[in-house]
């Protein structure tokens, strides 16, 4: 009886398990098997017949290709050097420097910067690009971000400067660095793994962000692969489901390349600390 | 090799006077260690001469050479700090290699001199690994290499021991005696271990509430402490301290206190000179100068033993005299049981008195 009963909870389990996985996994399966549809709809299933026009037809689209594998580097890319070049430089500022309440200033700038990207701003946001004349520019789009980006970056930044223990820098200044060698020397490299997470979550980001680019950019030689997909939606506005899918699957490549280059390169970790 | 001068240094945090007017004079290729609790301001005074404070006042020189506000790089020294501070993302090599790699020393040079100082200190079969993967002992012969690879004129070193364990500190100490002799380097030494001043240092700097309470041969200051400060501080066990009352009367000189009197008939003139009859002192005795003796008849204080902790060598015999406790070094006698009565002579000779406000009284 007791057996009976560690049994069926035990296959309950698995079988709420399973349909939690699936509801996770069944999106992900159909992006994976429709591009290579000729008759894909909405149905999850094996492709068939399998075929690789879709991309064909993809890759004639001059306008999304140019979004994709220029625009939108180019987006993500300038966001995620200037975030995490500015992150780092500010975070290091922020731990070293005696400001009285730096606390509260980090707390209260991740606060602000989740208002900044948000719809609420964007009315500001469009007003204040347009007097800087930065409208329908990849730099207005790209400094929208990093002004967004920034704050929780420069909190998640100061974590791993923090753990630097002061003796080193000083131990870097008294063997006859400079500042500047000091910071590139010692702190540069032990913040490192920080640094590429900041890196890999600025640009995916950036590169998953819609309405800041839609806003702000006017000419159809600007945007980036996330407003470009509208041009694989019919006229009536339906998504053509071959398209678009095969579009997004190239669309994410880009980001899981930096992720496994980053991860294989230096590893991640989201805390700060000394690994010797 | 350098001469180092501090005249009339100041370090205010705030309204905190971490260092308060030092001044000293260190010749060179002297071994100087900075003395005292923590919070007494030596490791700021260090700190001064490497270049990572900069005082609030005064002035500090190398060979004639004003370097108070000259940054770190400027001052040509090497540090040792408490953590070591190797840099872990390095190896061994590239730690010990630093200082000069940022001089601009060429790879071949460079290479040579690191295996030159690791051999030297024993660690070159560690070149390739990182600070992590080594032991504590290990860890800080690496921090002195680094310190010593761009022979620097100055030594610093901040509490380097205070991190290993015990048999290995001492065995530390040795080692950084024998380097310090052998480079002939000027050396500041920071630590709050009185032993280790003692075997390092041809002078302690003894500081408290961040003044230099009293510099000098090791021996010196521990023979002659200036105040009950310096006397309480060095040694261990440290000086007895006992508060006794001066009673002068016709040509006799007496200091008294419950269980203790001592005739200092002999200096009556030079006493009366000073203090009245009936004014509070505070006679101090190394543990090593009372002698155990078998009746109250020779004998110049009398105390309740406390505790007997037999060291091997020496044993400590603590007694209760007048409510403070007093310890007495004894070498080879039977100690007195727990609780019983102890008679000890206080050797005059190494008698030292201190006056009301706990500064020396010269004899």
């Amino acid at each position: 009886m007791r057996l009976l009963r560690l049994v069926v909870t035990r296959a309950a389990f698995y079988a709420a398990a399973a349909l939690f996985a699936c509801f996770f996994a069944v999106p992900l399966v159909w992006l994976l098997f429709a591009p290579f549809d000729a008759r894909a709809n909405l149905a999850v299933r094996l492709p068939h017949p399998f075929t690789l026009a879709n991309f064909g037809k993809v890759f004639a689209n001059a306008f999304a290709v140019r979004a994709l594998f220029q625009n939108s580097i180019i987006q993500a890319g300038g966001a995620m050097l200037l975030v995490t070049l500015l992150a780092t430089l500010a975070a290091y500022a922020l731990s070293r420097a005696p400001i009285r309440g730096k606390d509260m200033l980090s707390y209260g700038l991740v606060l602000f910067s989740s208002i900044v990207t948000g719809t609420a701003a964007m009315v500001p946001l469009f007003l204040l690009i347009y007097s800087l004349g930065l409208i329908d520019t990849q730099l207005g789009v790209i400094l929208v971000f990093t002004g967004g980006l920034l704050p929780a970056a420069i909190f998640i930044m100061r974590d791993f400067v923090d753990s630097i223990p002061r003796s080193y820098e000083e131990s870097a200044l008294v063997s006859g660095a400079s500042a500047w060698g000091m910071f590139r020397d010692i702190a540069l490299p032990i913040v490192r793994p920080g640094m590429m997470v900041v890196a890999v979550w600025t640009f995916v980001n950036v590169w998953g962000g819609f309405f800041v680019p839609f806003i702000l950019l006017r000419s159809p030689a600007n945007m980036p692969a996330s407003v470009a997909i509208y041009s694989f939606y019919t006229e009536g506005g339906t998504p053509i489901i071959t398209l678009t899918t095969a579009y997004s699957l190239l669309y994410t490549i880009p980001v899981l390349a930096l992720y496994l280059f980053v991860n294989w390169r230096y590893g991640f970790r989201f805390f700060g600390g000394i690994k010797s | 090799m350098a001469r180092v001068s501090f005249d009339h240094v100041s370090k205010h945090f705030g309204t905190v006077r971490a260092v308060d007017d030092v001044s000293f004079d260190i010749v060179d290729g002297e071994f100087i260690c900075l003395l005292g609790p923590s919070g007494c301001g030596k490791t700021t005074t260090l700190r001064l001469m490497a270049g990572l404070e900069q005082p609030t006042s005064g002035r500090i020189t190398v060979d004639d050479h004003d370097v108070t506000f000259a940054k770190p790089k400027e001052r040509d020294v090497g540090m040792v700090f408490q953590d070591y501070a190797l840099f872990p993302h390095m190896t061994i090599a590239e730690n010990i290699a630093y200082p000069l790699k940022v001089r601009g020393t060429a790879g071949k040079d460079r290479d040579a001199r690191t295996l030159d100082v690791a051999r030297s200190l024993g660690i070159e079969h560690l070149l390739e690994r990182r600070p992590g993967q080594i032991s504590g002992g290990q860890q800080q012969r690496t921090s002195v290499a680094r310190a010593v690879v761009h022979k620097p004129k100055v030594f610093l070193f901040d509490e380097p021991l205070s991190n290993l364990d015990a048999k290995l500190r001492i065995e530390a100490r040795s080692f950084l005696k024998h380097l310090q002799v052998e480079l002939g380097v000027t050396a500041l030494y920071v630590t709050h271990d009185q032993a280790e001043a003692m075997a390092l240092a041809d002078r302690i700097a003894v500081m408290e509430g961040g003044r230099v309470v009293q510099m000098g041969p090791p021996l010196d200051v521990y023979r002659k402490p200036l105040t009950t400060f310096v006397a309480s501080f060095l040694g261990n066990p440290p000086m007895n301290l006992v508060p006794v009352r001066l009673r002068l009367d016709g040509a006799s000189a007496r200091l008294e206190a419950e269980g203790l009197e001592v005739d200092l008939s002999a200096m009556r003139a030079r006493l009366a000179e000073q203090f009245r009859d009936g004014a509070g002192l505070t006679l101090g005795v190394r543990p090593e100068h009372l002698r155990l003796v078998p009746d109250v008849g020779a004998a110049t204080l009398t105390g309740t033993v406390y505790t007997v902790e037999p060291l091997g060598p020496e044993t400590l015999i603590t007694c209760t005299v007048d409510g403070q406790l007093v310890t007495a070094r004894l070498f080879g006698d039977e100690p007195p049981d727990l609780g019983h009565t102890a008679h000890f002579r206080i050797d005059e000779s190494h008698l030292e008195l201190f006056d009301e406000s706990g500064v020396r009284v010269v004899r």
